[in-house]
């Protein structure tokens, strides 16, 4: 198998003469866990519809799989699996149920389905529930029963739209667990979120969005030694402008977003220093992060 | 501008429907009965209330009871509606409302696949409706054994017409508030023209033309002579206007799915 699992080249797409996709290009590789960051409305879904030949690119060239998309849509598909960005399970059917009718889909025999079930029941953590209803399910479960779902048909790529958005920390958890016991067994992923913890916990390398271009690409940890490349303080309350007016000297550079100072400085005591006795301020001193990443590229924090 | 194309969106293979087809027998076996009963009481109302009723007044219709000859009327009819009404609210509610579609783009299925399976679950809920009619029609003397099994792969390709046409309906309407109006512009108006209560010999000569054209008197004119134990005349005629209306229509429909939904 090649080993490039995905490849995007000078990818367009326009809704009405809005530009939603422009000229975006990149590649994953077999086996890495590949993201696309980007706030609301930047165009990972319609980048991920464009990968599964649910949408035709205006102009530009999808291979995945080594199949050309859309053309041979069908064919990649048959080595994919998805997770959509809204759960569209059946909620009538119980756990098993669903999974037999998704099987179904792949042309897969009653016996071939019945023999992976109880595998991907345990994998998701739903083995209790193989008869529970999935309107009883709640909506953690209902993500891990969609991702057992994506794997019925022991794809060799997972392509997945926001897969933890809308869950609680200890629902999501669960999920970046399982997706990396997947990358353990040699998956490939690819994953849109608008949430840096996560792309910077699971994506090897990933690809900043904003308004359908790439702004930035590489692994997480480079980029932020590139983009920022020290520590961070966050200064809350106080008069901002005269905050600002007293650090300056030791930043190397002040973003200000909202109420909130973001100062990047080498040495953060001596901002610190500059701000003891202030009323009403409140210092959060911590590494760089994707956010910093974003709020630096684009001059804005990540709108959820 | 690429497009997607029409090839790669038409049915894949001979096989591939039938997974969509059980997906929505699956859910029908969980309210099957009643649904069933619903589907029944329906057709049976009119049946009984329009033949003993009418009949009365009536008297005598081409040489049959009227109740006898309105039997093959309403089972046509009951096919066309099942399969109707199957496809503008149920199927719509798939591809809508329930994303039921959007996960099955998701697998090795085209759109065509999903058409093909979604049309052949409509004609089987047609052909149990009209079934169920045509028994208890028999079971109460109104219909001929064993002449009328002939009706049940009419009835079958009625629900296969009537499914590939409310298709076109479901590609092109933008809610369901638009559903009414086929039905009570298009549906209805046909029940009466292709004569499904009356003979259509009582119409003017310009609408029995029209009749001609429209997809459920060739229904009609293959299921009421085997319900009614006489010979079908231009079987070939009938059969193939019906294979046009179930073709044509389907095509269609798959192309403006496919301009509507993968854009
Ligand atoms: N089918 C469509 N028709 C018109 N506009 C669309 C369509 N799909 C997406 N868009 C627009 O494209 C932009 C990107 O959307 P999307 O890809 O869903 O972004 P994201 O997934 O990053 O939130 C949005 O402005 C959205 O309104
Ligand atoms: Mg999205």
């Amino acid at each position: 198998m090649s080993s490039v699992a995905i490849d995007l080249a000078a990818v367009n797409k326009s809704y009405r003469g809005k530009v939603v996709v422009n000229g975006v290009t990149f590649t994953v590789a077999a086996g890495e866990c590949f993201g696309l960051l980007g706030p609301n409305g930047a165009g990972k879904s319609t980048i991920v519809r464009m990968i599964l030949g649910m949408v035709p690119p205006d102009a530009g060239k999808i291979t995945v799989l080594g199949k050309q998309v859309p053309a041979h849509a069908r064919l990649a598909r048959a080595g994919v699996g998805v997770v959509p960005q809204f759960d569209n399970l059946e909620n009538e059917f119980t756990v098993r149920e669903n999974l037999l009718v998704f099987g179904r889909y792949f042309s897969m025999s009653a016996r071939e389905i019945e023999a992976v079930i109880p595998s991907l029941l345990e994998f998701a953590r739903l083995g209790s529930k193989a008869d529970a209803r999935v309107a009883e399910l709640s909506g953690g479960m209902k993500r891990r029963l969609v991702l057992a779902r994506a794997l019925i048909n022991d794809p060799q790529l997972l392509v997945m739209d926001e897969p933890t958005t809308g869950l609680d920390p200890h629902a999501r958890h669960l999920i970046w667990e399982r997706l990396r016991s997947l990358l353990a067994r040699g998956k490939t992923i690819l994953l849109t979120t608008h949430f840096m913890e996560e792309a910077e916990r699971l994506c090897d390398r990933l690809c900043v969005l904003e308004e359908g271009r790439k702004i930035a690409e590489g692994e997480p940890h480079t980029l932020i030694n590139e983009q920022i490349g020290c520590d961070v303080m966050e200064i809350y309350g106080g008069n901002p402008h005269e905050s600002i007016e007293l650090i300056r000297p030791y930043a190397q550079r002040i973003e200000q977003s909202g109420e909130t100072i973001f100062c990047y400085a080498p040495d953060l005591d001596q901002v610190r220093k500059q701000l003891r006795g202030r009323a009403g301020l409140r210092l959060l001193e911590r590494p760089a992060n994707l956010e910093d990443v974003f709020l630096r590229l684009t001059g804005r924090e990540i709108e959820i | 501008m690429m497009r997607m194309t029409y090839g790669a969106a038409m049915p894949a293979n001979a096989r591939n429907w039938l997974a969509v087809w059980r997906r929505n027998y699956l859910a029908w076996r969980k309210v099957a009965l009643a649904s069933l009963l619903g589907n029944l009481a329906d057709p049976m109302t009119n049946l009984l209330g329009l033949g003993f009723g009418l009949g009365l007044i009536v008297g005598r219709v081409n040489g049959t009871s009227y109740i006898d000859f309105l039997v093959g009327g309403m089972v046509a009819t009951s096919a066309m509606t099942s399969a109707s009404f199957e496809t503008i609210y149920a199927t719509f509610a798939r591809m809508h409302t329930q994303r039921t579609w959007e996960a099955m783009l998701c697998t090795q299925l085209t759109l065509g696949d999903i058409l093909l399976g979604e049309v052949a679950w409509a004609a089987s809920k047609a052909l149990l409706a009209g079934t169920g009619i045509t028994i208890v029609a028999a079971g109460l003397g109104y219909a001929a054994w064993p002449s009328m099994l002939y009706a049940l792969p009419a009835i079958a390709l009625t629900g296969f017409v009537f499914a590939s046409l409310a298709m076109v309906i479901v590609s092109l309407a933008p809610s369901y508030d638009y559903f009414v109006f086929y039905q009570t512009l298009v549906l209805t108006p046909m029940v009466f023209l292709c004569g499904a209560v009356f003979p259509i010999t009582q119409l003017p000569a310009a609408f029995q033309l029209v009749a001609a054209l429209l997809p459920l008197e060739h229904s009609i004119e293959l299921i009421r002579p085997a319900m009614l134990g006489r010979p079908v005349g231009s079987v070939g005629t009938h059969i193939g206007a019906l294979c046009i209306y179930a073709v044509v229509p389907f095509l269609l429909s798959v192309a403006l799915l496919l301009r509507r939904l993968m854009r």
